[in-house]
């Protein structure tokens, strides 16, 4: 672990209680959803001026927590990286918004919303931003399959060619 | 497939000024297919008269489910998608792939792989301004330089053909090292690159730098400050145009970078010629990290010798029991990652491109999420394009050098 | 046989209307710019003065549908941009023609999901696909010129109105 991250994780720990990991020298906390604007708020205060990336993973069939929503940080200044995770249900997932801090966390959080179907509340703008609006269903989610289709070889050639929706003129 | 939907302005509501609603200002399409944006990129545009009071760009045509068909396949054929998601810099992609596995089960890679990877990289680097500036001086209505950088473009793409026998999507650059080792005219190749191409670069500042034309259109237009590029997530060149020196091989080097001796230009005014001028030393600071790689090239293998992940040499496969089952077991099941969670990033000609890749202990990704820049540097042109005309938007959008394929993943 | 030895010299051609016909619309076929992802990319490698299609005459793509009769479809087609390719297709005034160039447009090509759809030829009809990921330009030039064959086959009944 880089040593001037350690005040830095030692404020994080004593104020908002989070847990530190670290895996092949990436570091990640993890903390409770509602403290997440707080944090966030704080850690553009220590110097991370940079919201790298915003994601999220699906654990499903894991109900609790069944997503967990990754924030990436990095700060310029100190040279630093670090990562936030924060465990979301799967019933009615929502986040509080920190579009107001880092605002390239407005369309990340649309994405999320697009994707997993995970609300945050505060958002100015939240609609779909990669599907059509009237799309049905979060495509990133684990129980969405994957639209495969069979791929048509010569020894199922017609039996596709029928099936296949052509254009017409 | 659904149908076009008609919106109107009361959809729009929270994002339009007051005046649309009134009638004052026309709402106008600058459609998905269109010449000036760089691929299908839509933006509604709120215009009063030729002025863009706002502009509202509608992503998501280029939307290919990467992500989630990566989940699908095993590690080794994953990587063919990611040649595809920003198809300017696909050996860049392959890189950022192949640190993000080596990362993860923590492979080692020999000191010759790690030069022919930074040589083909800042190869790459150099064919992406070629097109940035050729397709954006084409907006400006200089259509020769379109002509000049695809010429250029092809002495690019010949070397990467020699070595992967692919011009575009090679997948040269595998987890452990490369595919195989560069043919004995490479050498020649690319020194005659390094030797022809600065007074081409010449020429393009002759043509283009000191025009009184080009400086009309783009001195002074779309400035953005340091600040703000940082709140909005912004890196690459259009960060150190507007003034903070942050670039991921000086500052968090990968790959072997920490040897070679190259400056990271910087300006101060953030505009659209800055980002010109820094995207054209960008580009002599690139030749000049290949001459020094390959320099110093070292002789040795270019594939690890983990054959729990690299498949061994085919002369092998004859003589030894071994390599047959490695080879046969990574050729049907694949590799298995431990579980865990990382992120690894590297400098693409657009940003910083990051790699979040967890594992499940299987041997398909679990979840791999790629942090493009073009998303995050398309996030600030509302904010760049209020009150100017629409041709100094399509400046503009040629500034921010977008490639829709990283946009939409 | 008799009038041409008798004109002989004057400069004076005789053929079939399908033949003048099929010579106009292949000499200058204008392309419609629809570039949507890294075919693009190889189709400005052809246009571009090392592969120059501006032999076969397509000395510059037109981006307004309304003056082309060519639309190259060079790139993956996603179901959110299928109605606006159907659109712009219905725009063009006949005759037209339309060449699927890569692997995604001809038959979605690496990517099968969700996203994609399959084949260019489920939402317009295709008269000439070309293979490749991305294809070379000489390979566009090469089913360029195919097109070209086709319409100088092609009778004058069949062309719809």
């Amino acid at each position: 672990m880089e040593k001037k991250l350690q005040p830095i994780l030692e404020k994080l720990e004593k104020e908002f209680g989070t847990a530190v990991s670290e895996y092949r020298g990436d570091t990640s906390a993890v903390l409770p959803a509602e403290k997440i604007v707080a944090a966030c708020q704080r850690l553009q205060d220590l110097g991370f001026e940079l919201l790298s990336a915003l994601t999220a993973v699906d654990y499903w069939p894991e109900e609790k927590p069944r997503f967990h929503v990754i924030y990436q940080f990095t700060s310029i200044s100190l040279n630093l990286v670090l990562t936030l995770r924060v465990p979301v249900p799967g019933i009615k997932p929502s986040l509080p918004t920190i579009s107001h801090i880092f605002r390239n966390a407005n369309w990340r959080e649309r994405e999320l919303w697009d994707m997993f179907g995970i609300k945050f509340h505060g958002h100015p703008d939240l609609r779909r931003i990669l599907m059509p609006a009237d799309w049905e269903g979060h495509p990133l989610r684990k129980d969405y399959p994957l639209g495969y289709e069979e791929p048509q070889f010569t020894f199922n050639y017609e039996e596709i060619n029928l099936r296949k929706p052509y254009a017409k003129e | 497939m659904t149908d076009i939907q008609e919106i109107t302005v009361q959809d729009l509501k929270h994002l339009v000024s007051e005046r649309a609603i009134q009638g004052e200002t026309v709402l106008l399409n600058m459609g998905p297919q269109h010449p000036s944006t760089h691929g299908v990129l839509r933006l509604l545009l709120e215009l009063d008269g030729e002025v863009v009071v706002s502009c509202i760009p509608d992503i998501g045509f280029l939307h290919t489910g990467i992500e989630k068909n990566m989940e699908a396949k095993t590690y080794a054929k994953a990587e063919v998608m990611s040649d595809r998601l920003d198809y300017m810099n696909t050996v860049g992609n392959n890189l950022a792939y192949s640190l993000a596995v080596e990362k993860l089960v923590d492979l080692d890679v020999p000191a010759r792989a790690q030069s022919i990877r930074v040589i083909l990289t800042e190869l790459q680097r150099f064919a992406s301004h070629l097109v940035w500036l050729g397709t954006s001086a084409l907006d400006l209505a200089a259509m020769s330089m379109f002509l000049y950088c695809f010429r250029e473009r092809e002495y690019i793409l010949d070397v990467m053909e020699m070595c992967s026998g692919q011009r575009m999507m090679t997948t040269y650059i595998r987890p452990g090292g490369l595919w195989r080792d560069v043919p004995v005219e490479f050498e020649a190749a690319v020194r005659d690159i390094l030797k022809k191409f600065p007074k081409r670069i010449d020429e393009y500042e002759a043509l283009l730098t000191r025009n009184p034309l080009m400086l009309d259109r783009t001195y002074g237009i779309g400035k953005l400050t340091g600040e703000e590029c940082l709140n909005f997530g912004v890196t690459g060149p259009m960060l150190r145009a507007s003034g903070i020196a942050w670039d991921l091989r000086k500052d968090r080097p990968y790959c072997g970078y920490e040897q070679y001796d190259f400056k990271v230009p910087t300006r101060t005014e953030g505009d659209v010629y800055a980002r010109y001028l820094v995207r054209l030393e960008e580009m002599r600071q690139a030749l000049k990290i290949v001459q020094q790689a390959l320099d110093k090239m070292p002789l040795g293998p270019v594939r690890s010798q983990n054959r729990k992940y690299v498949p061994p040499p085919r002369s092998e496969i004859g003589v030894s029991m071994e390599a047959l089952i490695h080879h046969f077991k990574l050729w049907t099941e694949g590799y298995s990652a431990p579980k865990g969670a990382i992120y690894s990033a590297v400098e693409s000609p657009r940003g910083e491109l990051g790699v979040y890749l967890e594992s499940d202990g299987g041997p398909k990704p679990y979840r791999i999420h790629w942090r493009t820049p073009s998303f995050d540097n398309l996030q600030s042109l509302p904010a760049m394009s209020k009150g100017v005309l629409v041709a100094d938007l399509v400046a503009i959008i040629g500034s921010v050098d977008i490639v829709l394929g990283d946009v939409d993943r | 046989m008799g009038i041409e030895q008798k004109l002989g010299n004057l400069g004076v051609a005789t053929t079939t209307l399908e033949q003048a016909v099929a010579w106009s619309r292949t000499n200058a076929m204008w392309p419609m710019l629809f570039g949507l992802a890294c075919c693009a990319i190889e189709m400005m490698s052809a246009q571009a003065a090392h592969y120059d299609m501006s032999r076969f005459g397509m000395e510059l793509m037109r981006p307004s549908p309304r003056q082309s009769d060519l639309m190259i479809v060079a790139g993956r087609v996603t179901r959110k941009m299928a109605p606006v390719l159907r659109r712009l297709y219905d725009q063009m005034p006949e005759p037209k023609w339309v060449i699927s160039m890569g692997d995604c447009a001809s038959c979605g090509g690496v990517f099968n999901n969700y996203a994609i759809v399959q084949g260019v030829d489920e939402v317009v009809p295709v008269d000439v696909y070309v293979a490749g990921c991305p294809p070379r330009p000489e390979a566009l030039i090469h089913g360029v010129l195919r097109l070209y064959e086709k319409v100088q086959s092609m009778k004058f009944a069949e062309v719809k109105s």
